[in-house]
C-alpha cells in the first residue's frame, strides 16, 4: 500500500497535496497496490470526502485534542502508531515546508532513511524508484529504497494533479495517545506574509528581479508585473537579496530556492551559476537583459537585449489588455 | 548555556559539478569546498547565544579528516571547541547515516548540552534531514527553517518560515534548531581567532570508537543513476525597442510557449 501524508495548515489543504496524491495514485496502480491517505487533526471528515475523489481508496484521520496545531514531535508520534499498524510498502510526503520538516523525523523513528525533494517517481524491476536533483539541480540522482517503508518527499509544482473522479472510500478515524513529552515543539500562531503572498515554490509563474532592478524601490515595478498574472510571485537573484532590496524568502538559486514554475521571468538577472541551479528546471525562461552576453540569454526560450525600466511598462499594458480579453 | 552546532564541508555555490559516471560520484577535483553557508548562520546564532547569556559553543563535523579545515574557520569565529566525527565513507545523501553518528556521540560522549544547531540544509546533499532525523533519534522537540530564535531559561520561541509566511514555535530545551538565511549576519574570523585556531588540537572520534556497527550504518538508499540536468538551449534573443519587444514577449508567451 502507498500512504501519501496531506498536510492541512489552518484547516486548508494546498493544491500540491493533490498533485503528490494524484503520483501515488499512478505508482500505486502500476504496483498493483492501494493508496490511501493520512489527515491529522480534529474535523477533517469533510476533507477526506475530497481525497477519494484523488483515488485515495482510505483516509486515516489521526484525531487528538492536542493535534490541532502543528508540532513535529507530536505528529511524528502519530504517523509512527499508523504505520506500525497499516505497514505501507510506500510513505509520500509533500516536499513542503512541513513535509520537509515531518518526513526526516518520520523515516528516523521508523529506521529508514528518506529521498528529500524528489522530481520524478517511477517503477523499476517492481521496485520504486525516484529522481531527486542534488547540488540544486546540478546534479539529478536516481535512487531505489534499501528498507521499508520507502519514504520520499515530493516537491511541489511538479506532478500533474488528475482529474478528480467520483470515487468514494472509507474513513478510517484513529483516536491516539500521544506521550506528554511528544508536546515539546508546537506550532502556538500563524503569522502571515506581505498580504498572504504567494510563495516561489508554488507559483505557476515567477517575475524575478537582480541586480539591474537597481534599488529595493523598483521591486514595485515586478510586484505590479506578478499582479497582473495568474498565480504568479515575485522572485529575486542573490545579488538583490543580499542588497537587502527584498526579503529572502523571495531569493531563487542555491543558497535560496529551487523552483519549477510554468514560467520564469529573469529581469536584470545575469544567470549566474548558483541562480541557475535554482531555476533550470522552470518550463519556459524569458529574461530582460541589458548585457547581450549575460548568461541568461543564452538559456532562455525568449530574450530581450533592452533596459527593463523601459520594456516592463508596455509589456505590463499588453498583458493587461490581452489577459481581460 | 552548552551549545552544539554541526556543520558539513561542501563545495561551494559557484561549483559547476561534474559526473564520474563510472563511480557514480561527482568529481571532487578542482572543487572549491566551503562551510556549508547555511551552517555559517547556526555558528553565529551559537556564539550570541554565549555571548548573551555564557556557556560553551562546541563544533561538530561528521566526516572525513578534510573537515578539520571548516571545524578550524568554526574556532576562528569564536568557537571554543571543535571535533570531527570521523565517517570516511563517501557522500551517500543518506541522512540517518549522519544522523545515527551524531545520536551515537551526544549519548555516549557529549550527554550535557542545551541547544543542538545545524544549517537547515546542507549545501550539495539538499537533503534537509539531519535535523530532524537527530531529535527523533534523540528524542527531542525540533523547530527547522528559523529566521528568530529567542531563548529563555529552559523554554524557547522561534519563528519558522514556511510557505509565504512564517509560524511562531514555543519549544522546550534542550532542542534541535536549523538556521535559515535571515537569522543573523555571520561575523568574519578575526586575526586573533585564526592564530587560536592554528594552535588548538580537534579531537577526533571514529564511527568505531562510538561503537557503530556495519548495521547501524547501512545504506538506506541505493543510488541507481546520477546524470547531470538538460542543458537547456538558446532560444530567440531580439533587440527591439522596448515596445515592439513588449509586444514580441507578450505573441511568445501566448502562441509558442502557451503559458498564459
Amino acid at each position: 500500500m502507498i500512504l501519501v501524508f496531506i498536510e492541512v495548515r489552518d484547516g486548508q489543504i494546498k493544491k500540491y497535496n493533490l498533485e503528490i496524491l494524484s503520483e501515488g495514485k499512478r505508482r500505486a496502480d502500476e504496483l498493483g497496490v492501494n493508496l490511501e491517505a493520512v489527515l491529522i487533526g480534529p474535523n477533517l471528515e469533510g476533507q477526506a470526502e475530497d481525497l477519494f475523489t484523488y483515488g485515495a481508496k482510505k483516509v486515516h484521520l489521526l484525531e487528538h485534542p492536542q493535534l490541532s496545531s502543528y508540532s513535529p514531535s507530536a505528529y511524528t508520534a502519530a504517523l509512527l502508531q499508523l504505520l506500525e499498524e497499516v505497514k505501507p510498502a510506500v510513505v509520500l510526503f509533500p516536499a513542503s515546508s512541513m513535509g520537509k520538516d515531518l518526513a526526516p523525523r518520520v523515516a528516523a523513528g521508523a529506521g529508514v532513511g528518506v529521498a528529500s525533494d524528489c522530481i520524478r517517481t517511477s517503477v523499476e524491476e517492481g521496485q520504486l524508484e525516484v529522481v531527486r536533483p542534488i547540488y540544486a539541480g546540478k546534479a539529478l540522482a536516481a535512487f531505489r529504497f534499501n528498507s521499508s517503508p520507502a519514504v520520499a518527499t515530493l516537491r511541489p509544482n511538479v506532478f500533474p494533479a488528475m482529474e478528480p473522479s467520483d470515487q468514494k472510500g472509507e474513513i478510517s478515524k484513529k483516536e491516539l495517545s500521544i506521550p506528554e513529552d511528544r508536546f515539546g515543539d508546537r506550532v502556538d500562531e500563524y503569522l502571515k506574509g506581505e498580504g498572504a503572498e504567494l510563495d516561489v515554490t508554488e507559483a505557476d509563474i515567477i517575475v524575478s528581479g537582480g541586480r539591474g532592478m537597481k534599488g529595493p524601490e523598483n521591486f514595485a515595478l515586478l510586484k505590479e508585473l506578478a499582479a497582473i498574472l495568474p498565480h504568479a510571485a515575485v522572485g529575486a537573484s542573490r545579488a538583490a537579496v543580499d542588497s537587502e532590496w527584498i526579503g529572502h524568502q523571495h531569493q531563487v538559486g542555491q543558497t535560496g530556492k529551487t523552483v519549477s514554475p510554468n514560467l520564469y521571468m529573469a529581469f536584470g538577472i545575469s544567470g549566474a551559476i548558483q541562480h541557475v541551479a535554482g531555476m533550470s528546471s522552470s518550463k519556459v525562461i524569458v529574461a530582460v537583459n541589458k548585457d547581450s552576453e549575460a548568461p541568461i540569454l543564452k538559456m532562455a526560450d525568449f530574450g530581450v537585449v533592452g533596459d527593463l525600466f523601459q520594456v516592463i511598462p508596455p509589456l505590463k499594458e499588453e498583458l493587461k489588455r490581452l489577459l481581460s480579453e | 548555556m552548552n551549545l552544539f552546532v554541526f556543520v558539513k564541508r561542501v563545495p561551494d555555490t559557484e561549483s559547476k559539478i561534474k559526473i564520474d559516471h563510472e563511480k557514480r560520484t561527482i568529481v571532487e577535483e578542482g572543487l572549491n569546498f566551503v562551510l556549508s553557508p547555511y551552517d555559517e548562520y547556526a555558528v553565529e546564532e551559537a556564539l550570541r547565544l554565549r555571548e548573551a547569556k555564557g556557556g560553551r559553543v562546541v563544533i561538530f563535523s561528521v566526516g572525513a579528516e578534510t573537515s578539520k579545515v571548516i571545524l578550524k574557520k568554526c574556532l576562528a569565529m569564536g568557537a571554543d571547541d571543535a571535533v570531527l566525527l570521523k565517517d570516511e565513507a563517501p557522500e551517500s545523501y543518506d541522512g540517518l547515516r549522519t544522523s545515527k553518528v551524531i545520536a551515537k556521540a551526544l549519548q555516549t560522549k557529549f550527554k550535557d548540552f542545551d541547544l543542538l544547531l545545524f544549517g537547515r540544509q546542507s549545501m550539495g546533499a539538499d537533503n534537509a534531514q539531519v535535523p530532524s532525523m537527530t531529535a527523533e533519534l534523540l528524542g527531542l522537540p525540533q523547530v527547522n527553517v528559523v529566521t528568530k530564535l529567542e531563548i529563555e531559561g529552559n523554554r524557547g520561541t522561534a519563528e519558522r518560515e514556511i510557505e509565504g509566511a512564517s509560524e511562531k514555535v514555543s519549544f522546550s530545551l534542550p532542542a534541535v534548531i536549523s538556521a535559515q538565511k535571515g537569522l543573523n549576519e555571520p561575523r568574519y574570523e578575526t586575526l586573533k581567532g585564526i592564530m587560536a585556531a592554528k594552535r588548538k588540537e580537534i579531537p577526533v572520534l571514529t564511527v568505531e570508537d562510538l561503537g557503530l556497527s556495519a548495521a547501524d550504518l547501512a545504506p538506506q538508499l541505493k543510488m541507481t543513476g546520477l546524470e547531470s540536468p538538460p542543458v537547456r538551449q538558446a532560444g530567440t534573443v531580439i533587440d527591439d525597442e522596448p515596445v515592439i519587444a513588449a509586444k514580441k514577449i507578450v505573441e511568445f508567451l501566448r502562441e509558442k510557449a502557451k503559458v498564459i
